[in-house]
């Protein structure tokens, strides 16, 4: 019952407080035309250069090969690793969810190491220890624990899956089933929850805003096109 | 008074990244406006009583204008790979000049008034009060930063510091500490029409004189005209331009590239000054106030045309922002656009930048260059920042770094780039720009010069480079004064219209018998 409410507690501030995140980003104005050139003059450049970001991090990948590498390595094996996780959501499991099982066992392990590399970074490099706060250390912390207790469960000691998945399918359709009493699944869970909760409080917000970032997500056309907010079209009245 | 003592720093083969050493500028404050230049801005000129709440609430206001400073203060990871590219803190080692750190100083303090983990966990997340000291390090620190974007280069988000270092300055402006020297020039600018000062009647007696001077030196009759209605082209330029040197060589450069093509042009009093230290400050409404003086002036005159000289950040402030500060541009349906967009030529872009006018003219044939005139100089190509980062020329992304180098490239046989993670994008500021151009910040100057002086001394020693162009008028001005600081000759500095100047062919009128 704790780990049912838990969950549904978690999801409602997770998608409500990022879904009020995107919401505050998108009325806020963007006054000036300030994509950090050379920059694409269509919408549809701009379509790739975000593409380019999100997929393959082409400005990290400019600025520092050591983060690009530790980075990407965490992003593209979570991606791997949630999509494996699908598995406890649908029934039937839908067929490339089949397919994914065997890439997010093993890109668990990209994962890992990706956030451990990140993790030697904060204590090893005098310029980012100087920045590094104590959430910034706890949240790959947090994230590896994670990682490291759902890898145990998959290489180590097998947890009751098809209890876990009663128990959240059981939450899908609101018919609350009893969570598997395994310690590592419970810490697991519970550790899962709470990232969910932090998430649209913290940096994790990075994923959303990046999209709203005006350095990338602006065209560079301003000459052809003219671009104003409507606190500033105002101004234009006086004249 | 004699400015303090500091340490050149030593040119190495190549750019370091050092070790940080906390605190080592935080002497480092640059004059405070008095009462009067912050009156005229209608700023306070100290600080209230409650000038925390007042900071407080101007922070919000921003936040709820730009959504570059709200996405920028919460998208930041601290990865770190922003730590070592800005040149203020490879010269100085100032932590607090790292991009991040630089943010942070605002970030800490946005977090524990704005958002739900600074407000319960402050330690946590590292938010910190905002105090008198916060505040004396924002007055140090933001005047540090030549908003020259490059952190946004290599930042995984496109964090620009510059968009925070603007928000810092104005919320600092909004509780009485304004910068001496800025708030000064914009000042000079709004009362006279340019950053010098330099009334109508001073500035006609300066273009008459050069004429003169081309005159006696060409034999060719190369006008600078003033305030002509109807003219085709409104030339519109840094003020230094005027008078300074070696700006004052690409002046002539123009006047001569209108008088080769033919093409009829003004230089306006009214607008007299291409560059907007309202940028800098980051305030909207005074950059919007400075920006107009164009439009008015091309209104006035009846230009066909607006052309910009050689001016880094008054590029920018014109390439990005005039059309939505003035309507000067094109794709405007409203009737504030559509009154100047009528009158303009719709064949050239609005406006236009002097270098793709000229190389427009020269790989047309329409002007003749004989480039042998230059061959006495190995030429390298210093991009300006806000010229790099922060505009275009031509049609395509990127013409901001091949059209001044195809330009240079058809005016000089010899010419060679600096390191290529020194240029294009991922250029070094001169470390002079953003309102930094002053000696009470000399030290700043310097240090944030020295990546880019080694570059500089990479090319002098592999090629004999002995000329670096530029089209800023701040580089140009913060080039001669720091280069010498580090060995170097001053007149290696120069305008890229300043060799079109040498090497153009102007006409030359039949002797009388």
């Amino acid at each position: 019952m704790i780990y049912a409410g838990m969950f549904y507690l978690a999801t409602l501030l997770l998608v409500g407080g990022v879904a009020y995140k995107i919401f505050d980003y998108s009325r806020t104005p963007a006054p000036l035309v300030i994509p950090t050139t050379p920059a694409p003059t269509t919408q549809a450049g701009v379509v790739y250069r975000m593409a380019k970001e999100v997929i393959v991090f082409e400005s990290l990948f400019k600025s520092n090969k050591w983060i690009w590498v530790f980075g990407w390595m965490f992003h593209f094996g979570l991606l791997l690793v949630l999509l494996r996780h699908l598995r406890y959501f649908t029934e039937p499991v839908w067929f490339w969810v089949g397919i994914v099982q065997p890439f997010g066992k093993y890109a668990s392990i990209m994962m890992v190491a990706g956030l451990a590399g990140l993790l030697a970074r904060r204590f090893l490099v005098d310029r980012v220890r100087y920045i590094s706060t104590p959430s910034d250390y706890l949240m790959l912390v947090l994230l590896i624990v994670i990682g490291l207790s759902g890898m145990t469960m998959t290489f180590v000691a097998h947890t009751d899956i098809v209890a876990l998945k009663e128990f959240f399918m059981g939450l899908m359709y609101f018919d609350v089933q009893p969570v598997p009493q395994d310690p590592v699944l419970l810490v697991h869970l519970a550790l899962v929850a709470l990232l969910m909760l932090i998430f649209p409080i913290s940096k994790l917000l990075h994923a959303p805003g990046v999209f709203f970032s005006p350095t990338r997500n602006q065209a560079d056309n301003p000459r052809e096109h003219r671009h104003v907010a409507a606190w500033a079209a105002r101004l234009d009245q006086n004249n | 008074m004699a400015a303090a003592e500091f340490d050149i720093p030593e040119i190495k083969d190549d750019i370091e990244v050092p070790k940080l050493r906390e605190g080592v500028m935080a002497h480092a404050k640059t004059f405070l406006a008095p009462k009067p230049v912050q009156d005229f801005m209608g700023y306070p000129h100290e600080l209230a009583d409650d000038w925390k709440e007042s900071a407080l609430e101007k922070m919000g206001d921003l936040l709820g204008k730009y959504r570059s400073l709200k996405v920028f203060l919460d998208a930041c990871v601290h990865c770190g790979a922003c730590t070592d590219k800005c040149h203020y803190y490879l010269g100085t080692s100032d932590p607090k000049n790292m991009p991040v750190a630089r943010q942070d100083l605002m970030r800490q303090v946005y977090r524990r008034y704005f958002t739900t983990a600074g407000k319960l966990f402050p330690k946590l997340v590292g938010a910190k009060d905002l105090t008198k000291d916060v505040l004396n390090d924002w007055y140090n620190y933001y005047y540090q930063c030549s908003e020259c974007r490059r952190c946004s280069v290599f930042c995984p988000y496109g964090i620009d510091t510059a968009e925070i270092t603007m928000a810092g300055r104005e919320i600092l402006n909004h509780v009485g500490m304004g910068q001496k020297y800025s708030n000064e020039i914009l000042g000079k600018v709004q009362k006279i029409g340019n950053n010098l000062g330099l009334p109508g009647p001073a500035l006609l007696d300066t273009l008459e004189g050069l004429e003169e001077d081309i005159e006696a030196d060409t034999g060719v009759a190369v006008k600078m005209p003033l305030d002509v209605k109807g003219a085709e082209v409104l030339l519109v330029t840094p003020s230094a331009d005027f008078f300074s040197e070696p700006h004052v060589e690409s002046l002539i450069g123009y006047a001569k590239v209108f008088h080769a093509a033919g093409t009829s042009w003004t230089l306006s009093t009214h607008a007299s000054e291409a560059g907007n230290f309202g940028l800098f400050n980051g305030n909207y409404e005074t950059m919007r106030k400075v920006a107009m003086r164009i439009r008015d002036a091309a209104l006035e005159l009846g230009v066909k045309r607006i052309v910009v000289g050689e001016c880094g950040h008054a590029w920018r402030v014109a390439y990005s922002f005039w059309n939505t500060l003035t309507g000067i541009g094109y794709g405007g349906n409203d009737p504030f656009s559509i009154e100047l967009q009528k009158q303009l030529d719709p064949n050239y872009p609005q406006p236009q930048h002097i270098c793709e006018l000229t190389n427009d003219l020269i790989k047309s044939g329409k002007i003749k260059v004989d480039p042998s005139k230059n061959d006495d100089l190995i030429v390298t190509y210093h991009d300006s920042c806000n010229v790099a980062r922060a505009s275009r020329m031509g049609t395509e992304p990127g013409g901001q770094f091949t059209i001044p180098r195809e330009l240079i490239q058809s005016v000089v046989n010899n010419f060679h780039n600096m390191a290529d993670d020194t240029i294009y994008e991922s250029t070094f500021c001169c470390g002079g720009g953003g309102g930094l151009l002053t000696d009470d910040l000399m030290e700043v100057r310097v240090k944030g010069a020295l990546p880019r002086v080694t570059a500089l001394n990479n090319v002098v020693k592999e090629h004999q480079v002995n000329f670096m162009a530029t089209i800023c008028a701040i580089c140009k001005a913060q080039f001669t004064k720091v280069l010498p600081k580090y060995g170097f000759d001053m007149s290696m500095v120069g305008g890229v219209h300043q060799l079109v100047a040498k090497a153009i062919i102007l006409d030359v009128p039949a002797q009388a018998d």
